[in-house]
């Protein structure tokens, strides 16, 4: 279980995902490469569409059949690429765990939360079931469920949103995992639970020494929750770094645009929304040079020309850009906004 | 969850008191007289009058109405115009079959059905898939009436393996029994269970598609593990409201296959008490197969309580 603390928990080396979408053949995603050390955390952000969800699913191995996947997933040193499903169980909710994003159908309407909060440990140890009903209720507790001792009988209709969220948090840490994934958790919560989800997913995080992946479409969720960064666009990384890099000095158009879309309480009144020109490009037809290629307001002939290369605009921070020069001249960032 | 039982108890009361006054008023409204009927079309008026004195048909309609439910509530059905013999005994005694019969249909449609269903569902898109969803296709086309004849045609005719009618009874064996309703069985659960193989397979898949089966799968639960612990208790409500359904279909498929069978069961005493306007047996009978539809709709009611939690709590 234990490597050095220096080689790297989850190594993801030019991932690559072909789904079969109703529109044809589709590159989800192309070239993610990343890792994680035990107990650091990582953000992914984007739209809906880029690739962030299925890159997650890909390491969780839950891709559907028909999914090709290339290049390389090690957890601990042991390759999870082609890994069989007998044996990918064997990781998932042990070593690896999921949060989704809808706690409102996440959970089975049919079992109750004990059952369900149990049903990893049944799963993965040898735990009777009433040590792992137990261990359930304690998990609730944990997890901040009033009454766990008294409610661990109850049905999913009977808990609010942000209740089931707590829920399926305490299923996905049951088995006290190594990587945790959270995919929006707090997306489909309502704004004032929000942010008591990801403190609660934070201090878990904390106190248990794991690794974590959070998925977000919002930047402000980013910024706070963890160290490292990469922003997706199109099934590609167009800019990672240490989330304080990346927030200082925004190198790729993408980033910037984001940023300055996100919406603002203070902003004068009649004050529009900055928007990103254009829509999102169909995976099943992505263009053959920098898939942002066609929304980019500094683009070039060049651009659309081949997939362009990462670029360290500083140690770490890596940028898949070619007219940095012109992009970062602009410092948009959040201190320079 | 006693609530719903109870509101769904009323409910059934309800619907058998309807049931039964529009039984009565149709048969009653029925053009012929039994008293006519059994003396024959030559028989003088007067002993037609005497005779419908005497099965009295002579009184009023709400009198004999009353009459015939309190009848029901205590089990005196009255006398068959025909045979001269209390009916409840006429039909328990042709029960003897007709319910074998049922519940045997029954259980090989539920097997059939739920195992075709659910191996669709598992395999879906793959060769296995179509191929046993063509065959339901084609099941569902076949008129039952035919299927028995073709059943007859191989097992009896050509193979001699079974009998081509009649019905063995429970004395001699319970095997003889057994062997002399399987051939009757199968054509009426062929048609049933190509339907609820395809309720079943479409239910099936519409919770896979479901979040919390991603969750399952996200918790290390196999496939198949997932198909057995969270889907298919989710995928339960559609199929059991076809199979209440279905069970309706399936007494009213007696009445045909047991023509065909020569089988001395529920749906050829009807059939036989129809053509002799023996109307207090046809009366009896269709009000117990009402009876019956309406109680396995209940039935299937309350079990949906018990298999779906948020039930109890949407009906209070």
């Amino acid at each position: 279980m234990s490597g050095s603390t220096n080689a790297p928990l989850i190594e993801v080396r030019d991932l690559g995902i072909r789904l079969n979408t109703s529109r044809g053949p589709a590159q989800a995603v192309r070239g993610v490469s990343f890792s994680l050390k035990r107990g650091e955390t990582l953000g992914l952000v984007g739209e809906s569409g880029c690739g962030k969800s299925v890159t997650a699913m890909a390491l969780m191995g839950l891709l559907p059949e028909s999914a090709v996947v290339s290049g390389s997933i090690r957890l601990d040193g042991s390759e999870l690429v082609g890994l069989s499903d007998a044996n990918y169980c064997k990781l998932r909710g042990n070593r690896i765990s999921m949060i989704f994003q809808e706690p409102m159908t996440a959970l089975n309407p049919m079992h109750t939360i004990g059952r369900q909060v149990a049903e990893p440990l049944r799963r993965h140890t040898n735990c009777s079931a009433a040590a792992a009903r137990k261990e359930a209720i304690a998990l609730l507790d944990r997890v901040g469920l009033p009454d766990a001792a008294k409610r661990v009988d109850a049905y999913p209709h009977q808990f609010s949103g942000g209740q089931r969220q707590r829920v399926t948090i305490a299923m996905a840490l049951a088995c006290q995992p190594d990587v945790l994934i959270a995919d929006e958790p707090t997306t489909a919560l309502d704004v004032t639970i929000q942010g008591q989800i990801l403190d609660l997913i934070a201090d878990l995080v904390a106190e248990r020494g794991m690794s974590m992946i959070l998925i977000s479409h919002d930047l402000g969720v980013i910024a706070e929750n963890v160290q490292r960064m990469m922003v997706m666009y199109g099934g590609t990384v167009v800019e990672s770094g240490a989330t304080n890099a990346v927030f200082t000095r925004m190198g790729h158009p993408y980033t910037q645009g984001l940023f300055r879309a996100r919406p603002r309480l203070g902003a004068r009144k009649g004050t529009r929304l900055k928007t990103i020109a254009g829509t999102v490009p169909e995976l099943a037809d992505l263009p053959a040079g920098c898939t942002f290629a066609d929304r980019c307001t500094i683009v070039e002939d060049r651009c659309r020309a081949a997939l362009p290369a990462v670029v360290d605009v500083s140690a770490g921070h890596g940028v898949r850009c070619v007219r940095t020069d012109v992009s970062m001249a602009e410092a948009v960032g959040a201190v320079g906004a | 969850m006693s609530v719903f039982i109870f509101r769904r108890f009323l409910t059934l009361i309800a619907t058998l008191l309807g049931a039964s006054l529009i039984i009565f008023l149709v048969l009653d409204a029925l053009p012929g007289n039994a008293a006519q009927m059994l003396m024959g079309a030559d028989a003088s008026p007067d002993a037609v009058r005497a005779l419908t004195i005497k099965l009295g048909l002579d009184q009023p309609l709400y009198y004999r109405y009353v009459h015939w439910v309190m009848g029901l509530l205590t089990g005196d059905l009255g006398n068959s115009y025909v045979y001269g013999t209390p009916v409840a005994g006429l039909i328990a005694e042709r029960l003897t079959l007709t319910i074998p019969l049922a519940i045997m249909s029954m259980s090989m449609t539920v097997v059939l059905a739920l195992s075709a269903g659910i191996y669709t569902a598992a395999n879906h898109n793959k060769l296995g898939d179509v191929g046993v969803m063509s065959l339901t296709q084609f099941g569902i086309a076949l008129p039952n009436f035919w299927f028995a004849i073709l059943l007859i045609l191989l097992f009896s005719v050509k193979l001699q393996w079974l009998s081509a009618g009649g019905f063995a009874g429970w004395d001699e064996s319970i095997l003889a029994g057994i062997k002399s309703l399987l051939l009757p069985a199968i054509s009426l659960s062929v048609v049933q269970a190509a339907i609820l193989a395809r309720v079943t397979r479409s239910a099936v898949l519409e919770v896979l598609r479901e979040d919390f089966v991603r969750t399952a799968r996200a918790k290390g639960l196999s496939k198949r593990d997932v198909l057995w612990r969270h889907v298919l208790r989710n995928a339960m409500i559609p199929v059991m409201t076809i199979m209440g359904l279905q069970f309706a279909n399936l007494l009213a498929g007696t009445i045909v296959i047991e023509n065909v069978f020569y089988l001395p069961g529920l749906g050829r005493l009807i059939f036989q008490s129809i053509a002799n306007r023996d109307l207090i047996v046809v009366r009896n009978c269709v009000m117990l197969l009402a009876g019956v539809v309406v109680i396995v709709n209940f039935v299937v009611d309350v079990l949906y309580a018990f298999i779906d939690p948020r039930i109890k709590v949407h009906n209070l």
